[in-house]
C-alpha cells in the first residue's frame, strides 16, 4: 500500500505549483489555471485523508470544493473576457487600477 | 394619619411653572405668564399649609414620604428620593413659600415692565424648586441638589440683566465663591458617607444616639468640612464677599434668595446635622466664632455704605451671623427662630428699599433720596415697621429672636459672654446704620440733585438704571398695589412674627433639633439682659438721629475728622481687594503661564502632536507596501501562510509531526 505521506508530498507539490505559477505567471488566464492548479492540491490531500481514516465527509468536501472550482470558473472567464474587452490585454502587470 | 402627603407636589408645582413660562413664557400673553407664575407657587403653598396641622399635635412624629424607585444604589451606597417633613423644614417650607409667594406678587408689579417678564418668573419658579427639594431632602445628596440647584438659580438671577457687564461679573463672582463652599460640603457628604455607611438624616441620627461615645475626631472634620459649605452658602467669613455684589440682581430677587431663604439655607443645614455638630463642641464654637465676626464685621461696613440695597446686604450678612452665633451656641431654635422674623423684616425691607427704587426712577444712592415720606405713605410707614423691627424693639419680630439667641449665648458662660458682647455691639451698629437709611431715605429733604458735582459718570449710570429698571417720570410716586400689598402683609408678620415667643417656638421644633440643656436664665438676669438689647437699640436710634436729622452734615465731619477708619469701612477693609491680590491674581497667572504654556502647550498639545507624527511618520514607510500590484499581495499572503504553518509544524509543537510519523509507521 502506498503510504499517506506520498498523496500528501504530491498535493503539497501541485499546491506549490500553483502558488508559483499564480507569483510568476503575467497572463491572466494562466493565473486563472494556477489557482485551479491549487483547489486541486487541496482536492487530492482531502481524497488522501478520508481514504486513509475512512471517513466519507472528505470526499464529500471535495464535491464542495470541485462545485466552487466550477462557479468561479464561470465567474472568473467572464471576468477576464469584460478586461480584456475594456483593457485590450491580459497582462496582469498592466491592471493595476488599484494602485495609488 | 402617614398617609398619601404628595410632598413632591411641593417641588415640583414650581417645577411645572418653571417649565411652562422657560418654554412657552415668550409666546404666551403676559397675564397669562403672571398667572402661572403665581398660582403654582400659591399651590405648593397651599399643598405646605395642608400638611402642616399634622405637625401640631403632642407627639407628632417626622412624616417621611420615599420614592419606591431608589436613586444610587452601588454596592453598599444606597441613596433614594427621600422627603421628610418635620417640624424644621415645616418652618423652613412656610417661610419659601409663603415669603416667596408674596414675593412673586410683588414681582409681578416691580418687574412689569422688563422685557425679560417670562424669563424671570421661570427663574424664580426654578428657585422655589429647589429651594423646596433642599429643604424637604431626607438625605445629604438630595439636599445637595437643591443646594446646587439654588446656586444655579442665584446665579441665572443675579446676571437677570446680563447685558450689564456688572451684573454678569457679579453673577459669577457668586458661583465662584459658592463653589468654593460646595466643595467643602462635598468633602463633608464623602466623609458622611465613609464614616456613617449612611447620607439619611434620620439613620445617622439614630446611629450616633446609640453611641454616646462618639465625640470629636472625625465628627469634628465633618462639621467643620460641612461648615465651609454653609459659610459659602450663607455669606459668612471668609466667603461673604459675593453677597454684596449679588445686589446687582432685581430687588425682589435680592428680598427672596438673598436676604429670605437661599442665603439661609447654611443655617438650615446646621440644624438638620445638629446632631454631628452637638457631638463636637470644637466645631460649634468655630461656628459661633464665625457668626459672632460675621456679625460685627458686616455691620461696620454696613454703617458707611451709600446704596439703599448694598446696606440691607451687608445687613444680611451681619444678620446670618447672628444665625450662626446661636447655631454655634446650640441653640438651634434660637437661630431658626430668627431666621424666620429675619425672614419677614429682611423680606420687607428689601422689598421696600425696591418699591422706593422703582418709585423714583431706579436711583439706589441714599444721598439722593431723602424727604420720600410724603411721597410714598405706605412704603414709607411699612419700611418704619421693618427698621424698628431690625433694630430689635418690643414688640416687634426682631427683639424676640435676637434676644433669644443674645441670652443663650451669654448663659452658655465662658467664651458665650464675650460672643454676647459682640452681638450687643453689634446690635447697636445695626440699629444705628438701620435708622441712617431711614433718616436718608424719607425724612428731611429731597436731594434729588445733592450729587451733581459728581456729574457724567453718576449720570450715565443713573441713566442706564432707568433703562433697565422701570421707566418713569421725575416725581416720585407710590408703587401700585401689587407690590403694596405684599409689604403690608410682611409688614404685620414682621409686628407678630416673635409674638409666639423662643420658648414656645423652641419647644415646638424640639423634636427636630433637640432642646438645650443649659441652666435657664434667672428672670433677673434676663430682664437685665433684654433691658440692655432694647436700651442699646434705643441709643443707635439716638446717635443716627443727632447725626442725620438734628444736624445733618455732622456724618460728613465725623467723616474727615477720623479719615482712616472712615476710608477703611468705606472701602469693605479691601478684603475684595486682598482676594484679589491673594487668590485671583495668582491664579490667573498660574493659569496663563504655568498651565497654559506649560502643560496645555507643551506637555498636551506636545503629546497629541507626537502621536500624529509617529503616526504619518508609520504611514509614510508602511505606504510603499501597498504597491497595487496583486501579485505582490498574494506572495505577502503565501509567505504568511508558510511562516505561520512552519510556526505550527515546528516551532509551536517540534516533537508531534503525527501525519508524517503516522505515515511512516504504515
Amino acid at each position: 500500500m502506498i503510504p499517506i505521506s506520498w498523496y500528501l508530498l504530491l498535493s503539497a507539490a501541485l499546491f506549490c505549483l500553483g502558488v508559483v505559477g499564480f507569483l510568476v505567471k503575467r497572463n491572466l488566464i494562466t493565473v486563472f489555471m494556477s489557482i485551479e492548479l491549487m483547489l486541486n492540491g487541496v482536492n487530492l490531500s482531502f481524497v488522501a485523508f478520508a481514504h486513509q481514516w475512512h471517513l466519507v465527509k472528505g470526499q464529500i468536501f471535495v464535491f464542495f470544493v470541485m462545485v466552487v472550482a466550477a462557479a468561479e470558473a464561470a465567474v472568473g472567464l467572464a471576468i477576464i473576457i469584460a478586461v480584456f474587452r475594456a483593457r485590450s490585454t491580459l497582462a496582469v502587470d498592466r491592471i493595476d487600477l488599484m494602485k495609488l | 394619619m402617614n398617609g398619601l402627603l404628595h410632598l413632591w407636589l411641593v417641588p415640583l408645582l414650581p417645577f411645572a411653572g418653571f417649565l411652562i413660562n422657560g418654554v412657552l413664557g415668550r409666546r404666551l400673553p403676559k397675564s397669562l405668564v403672571t398667572a402661572v407664575s403665581l398660582l403654582f407657587p400659591l399651590a405648593s403653598f397651599l399643598v405646605v399649609l395642608g400638611n402642616a396641622p399634622g405637625m401640631f399635635g403632642a407627639n407628632s412624629k417626622p412624616l417621611v414620604e420615599v420614592l419606591e424607585q431608589p436613586w444610587i444604589q452601588a454596592g453598599s451606597v444606597y441613596v433614594d428620593f427621600s422627603f421628610v417633613l418635620d417640624h424644621l423644614s415645616l418652618v423652613m417650607l412656610l417661610i419659601v413659600t409663603g415669603v416667596g409667594f408674596l414675593i412673586h406678587i410683588y414681582s409681578a408689579g416691580y418687574m412689569a415692565d422688563d422685557p425679560g417678564y417670562a424669563r424671570y418668573f421661570s427663574y424664580l419658579n426654578l428657585f422655589l424648586f429647589f429651594m423646596t427639594t433642599l429643604v424637604l431632602a431626607g438625605n445629604v445628596l438630595l439636599m445637595f441638589v437643591g443646594w446646587e440647584g439654588v446656586g444655579l438659580a442665584s446665579y441665572l438671577l443675579i446676571g437677570f440683566w446680563f447685558q450689564k457687564s456688572s451684573a454678569a461679573n457679579a453673577g459669577m463672582k457668586a458661583f465662584v465663591v459658592n463653589r468654593i463652599g460646595d466643595f467643602g460640603f462635598l468633602i463633608g457628604i464623602f466623609l458622611f458617607l465613609s464614616e456613617f455607611h449612611s447620607l439619611t438624616f434620620g439613620a445617622v441620627a439614630y446611629q450616633l444616639s446609640s453611641q454616646p461615645e462618639l465625640q470629636g475626631g472625625i465628627i469634628t472634620v465633618i462639621a467643620l468640612c460641612l461648615l465651609v459649605g454653609a459659610t459659602g452658602k450663607s455669606a459668612q467669613l471668609p466667603l461673604y464677599v459675593w453677597l454684596p455684589d449679588a445686589m446687582e440682581g432685581p430687588t425682589p430677587v435680592s428680598a427672596l434668595i438673598h436676604a429670605a431663604t437661599m442665603v439661609t439655607a447654611g443655617v438650615y443645614m446646621i440644624a438638620r446635622t445638629h446632631f454631628i455638630f452637638d457631638r463636637s463642641p470644637f466645631a460649634l464654637t468655630v461656628v459661633a466664632i464665625i457668626g459672632a465676626a460675621t456679625a460685627f464685621f458686616a455691620a461696620t461696613i454696613g454703617l458707611v455704605q451709600t446704596d439703599i440695597k448694598r446696606v440691607l446686604a451687608y445687613s444680611t450678612v451681619s444678620q446670618l451671623g447672628y444665625m450662626f452665633l446661636g447655631c454655634g451656641v446650640a441653640a438651634y431654635s434660637a437661630a431658626i427662630f430668627h431666621l424666620m422674623t429675619h425672614a419677614f423684616f429682611k423680606a420687607l425691607l428689601f422689598l421696600a428699599a425696591g418699591s422706593v427704587i422703582h418709585g423714583i426712577g431706579g436711583e439706589q444712592d441714599m444721598r439722593r433720596m431723602g424727604g420720600l415720606k410724603r411721597y410714598m405713605p405706605v412704603t414709607y410707614w411699612t419700611m418704619t415697621i421693618a427698621v424698628l423691627a431690625i433694630a430689635g424693639f418690643p414688640p416687634l419680630a426682631a427683639f424676640f429672636s435676637k434676644d433669644a439667641i443674645l441670652n443663650a449665648a451669654f448663659m452658655q458662660g465662658g467664651l458665650g459672654k464675650i460672643f454676647w458682647f459682640v452681638g450687643l455691639v453689634t446690635a447697636l451698629l445695626t440699629s444705628f446704620y438701620m435708622f441712617r437709611l431711614w433718616y436718608l431715605t424719607f425724612q428731611g429733604e429731597r436731594h434729588e440733585h445733592a450729587l451733581e458735582e459728581h456729574g457724567a459718570a453718576v449720570h450715565a449710570r443713573h441713566d442706564t438704571k432707568l433703562t433697565l429698571e422701570a421707566d418713569h417720570a421725575h416725581e416720585p410716586h407710590e408703587s401700585p398695589w401689587s407690590m403694596l400689598g405684599p409689604l403690608v402683609i410682611l409688614a404685620i408678620l414682621s409686628i407678630i412674627g416673635g409674638w409666639i415667643g423662643a420658648g414656645r417656638f423652641g419647644a415646638f421644633l424640639a423634636p427636630s433639633v433637640g432642646t438645650r440643656s443649659a441652666e435657664a436664665a434667672s428672670n433677673t438676669v434676663e430682664i437685665v439682659l433684654t433691658g440692655l438689647a432694647v436700651l442699646v437699640a434705643a441709643l443707635g436710634w439716638f446717635i443716627a438721629d443727632r447725626m442725620y436729622r438734628a444736624r445733618p452734615g455732622s456724618a460728613d465731619q465725623l467723616a474727615r475728622s477720623m479719615s482712616g477708619p472712615y476710608n477703611l469701612l468705606v472701602n469693605k477693609y479691601w478684603v475684595d481687594e486682598l482676594y484679589q491680590a491673594v487668590i485671583v491674581k495668582p491664579l490667573l497667572l498660574t493659569s496663563r503661564f504655568v498651565l497654559n504654556y506649560v502643560v496645555d502647550v507643551a506637555i498636551l498639545g506636545g503629546a497629541a502632536w507626537l502621536l500624529g507624527a509617529i503616526a504619518s511618520f508609520s504611514g509614510a514607510i508602511l505606504q510603499r507596501w501597498q504597491s497595487g500590484n496583486l501579485r505582490s499581495y498574494a506572495a505577502w499572503l503565501a509567505a504568511a501562510a508558510a511562516v505561520v504553518l512552519i510556526y505550527v509544524l515546528w516551532i509551536h509543537s517540534p516533537s508531534t509531526l503525527p501525519i508524517f510519523n503516522h505515515g511512516a509507521g504504515q
